[in-house]
């Protein structure tokens, strides 16, 4: 099993460690609940170390990731980043992935650079899906392994980090970076970016730094910060409808159905599938990854079957949570064409039961 | 982690006091802490005489459903009514007290012979750890 530079820090918090995508990783310290309530009231610091992340450099590094990617990165400036995702041949997902467009003072003349940040679970076959189609004066390097990554998210953000940068923090906009001194640590990345829907940063370090940084930041007493493992994580994100790689989307699920079609761009000239996802768009998919909400007290998990009123199997569950936010149980599944309309009742199979549940509109939670 | 001498455990984690023919179960400290804070407990047999083994609730966390299952068979006599939604509605005093307040049913036993295929602490403790 992979270990992050933290790992050591986490069991000494008494964190619960699982294995995940091959990493020991801390899934919570105090508790879910307490650690959700603090991103969305507060402020809180992930170790996401286990992250995957690819230089693409060169000339026609542009040419290869237009290729690759189904958003459209000739939309990027310097500092902008872009949630994207891999098509495969077949219009399904190979992963989603971040791509920020990074500065030039490495480049050669009339070379882009970029760096790919993707799910942990699919550093090898993302990298071999890319390498494979790189016939592009495009050079590519795995940093995954030394580079560190915590996300510091939660409304506090600013206040916990500010004292610790020059950067003015305030001034970089959702989904913009930029490289600066933090915590006394040089060329740290930081992203206004994040997977919580709590506004905050993502910070990415060499993984020399790593420790360093996780200190500072747990070292000023004036803001509460708490450690967050990745059971927050996942509540997190679920409340905000965020999809996650292998629950809500695969190989075998197309951006289209999964509502990703907002970064599927296929007036672009070419990419992998696009003509099948031309297709979908025109003539409308038989599935949509929607989200629901449910009455009972029961918590639909990812595989539970999705019935109409009738008894009709119409679906399945990709996640499901009790939301902390909320209160209530909410979910995500596939639904049959007809049944993707907010406001829809259907029925997911628990076990013997039915339970009724109702389409709802994404995200559950909405941001203050 | 915390596995009183005096009860006898499942490999589903189940812990069980027995007083007389009346078995007490809930879940045990190692249980609740793996599925961090329960938002409900689930019985719906109350009443119904079960097999060893079989399920009689579920318990949902936040992040998982984990099923509940009769350490030793009999009728399920009562439901603790801290827990049951109609009633006290806490579930989680199944994590703070485990071994206490957070018991989840009473049953009572058709064949104490079972018990001798049940786990003692130290039994148990090897088990999770």
């Amino acid at each position: 099993m992979k270990h992050t530079p933290l790992t050591t820090i986490h069991e000494e918090l008494g964190a619960k460690m699982a294995s995940f995508a091959g990493y020991n990783m801390p899934i919570s310290y105090q508790g879910i609940k307490d650690e959700h309530a603090a991103v969305r009231n507060k402020v809180g610091v992930f170790d996401v170390s286990h992250m995957g992340e690819f230089i693409v450099r060169g000339k026609e590094a542009q040419d290869l990731l237009q290729l690759v990617t189904s958003n459209d990165v000739s939309k990027l400036k310097i500092g902008d980043a872009q949630y994207s995702c891999l098509p495969n041949k077949n219009g399904g997902i190979v992963d989603d992935l971040l791509v920020y467009r990074l500065t030039e003072d490495n480049c050669s003349e009339g070379e882009q650079a970029y760096m790919l940040v993707v799910n942990a679970s699919n550093i090898e076959k993302d990298w071999n899906w890319i390498a494979e189609q790189n016939t592009f004066d495009a050079k590519m390097i795995n940093i995954s392994d030394r580079t560190g990554l915590l996300a510091v998210q939660g409304p506090q953000a600013i206040e916990l980090l500010q004292p610790l940068t020059a950067v003015d923090l305030s001034s970089l906009s959702y989904y913009t970076f930029t490289k600066g001194t933090l915590a006394g640590l040089d060329n740290v990345l930081i992203s206004a970016t994040g997977y919580t829907g709590a506004g905050g940063f993502e910070l990415y370090v060499n993984s020399d730094q790593l420790l360093a940084l996780w200190k500072a930041l747990f070292e000023n007493p004036a803001v509460e910060v708490m450690p967050i493992g990745l059971g927050a994580r996942d509540t997190l994100r679920l409340e905000m409808g965020y999809c996650l790689y292998g629950n809500d989307i695969d190989d075998t699920t197309s951006p289209i159905e999964a509502g990703l079609g907002w970064i599927t761009k296929t007036k672009k000239d070419h990419f992998n599938s696009i003509d099948i996802f031309r297709a979908q768009r025109a003539d409308g998919v038989d599935r949509k990854l929607v989200g629901f909400t449910l009455s009972d007290r029961r918590v639909p998990r990812h595989g539970y079957q999705i019935e109409d009123m009738a008894g009709n199997s119409i679906g399945e569950v990709t996640s499901g949570t009790q939301s902390p936010s909320l209160n209530i149980p909410i979910g995500m599944g596939y639904v049959k064409k007809g049944f993707d309309q907010a406001g829809t009742e259907v029925m997911i199979v628990v076990g013997k039961k039915r339970l009724p549940a109702v389409v709802t509109k994404l995200p559950f939670y909405k941001t203050k | 982690m915390n596995a009183p001498k005096e009860l006898k455990y499942t490999k589903d984690h189940e812990w069980v006091r027995v007083e007389g023919d009346i078995a007490t179960v809930g879940i045990t400290d190692f249980a609740q802490k793996e599925l961090d804070e329960l938002v409900y407990v689930e019985v719906e047999t109350v009443g119904e005489t079960l097999a060893q083994e079989e399920t009689f609730g579920t318990v949902e966390a936040v992040k998982t459903t984990s099923e509940l299952f009769m350490p030793v068979s009999g009728e399920v006599l009562e439901f603790n009514e801290e827990l049951n939604e109609n009633k006290g509605d806490n579930p989680t005093l199944v994590n703070e007290d485990p071994y206490g307040k957070g018991w989840i049913v009473k049953i009572k036993l058709s064949d104490p012979s079972e018990l001798d295929n049940l786990m003692d602490a130290a039994g148990y403790v090897e088990l999770v750890s």
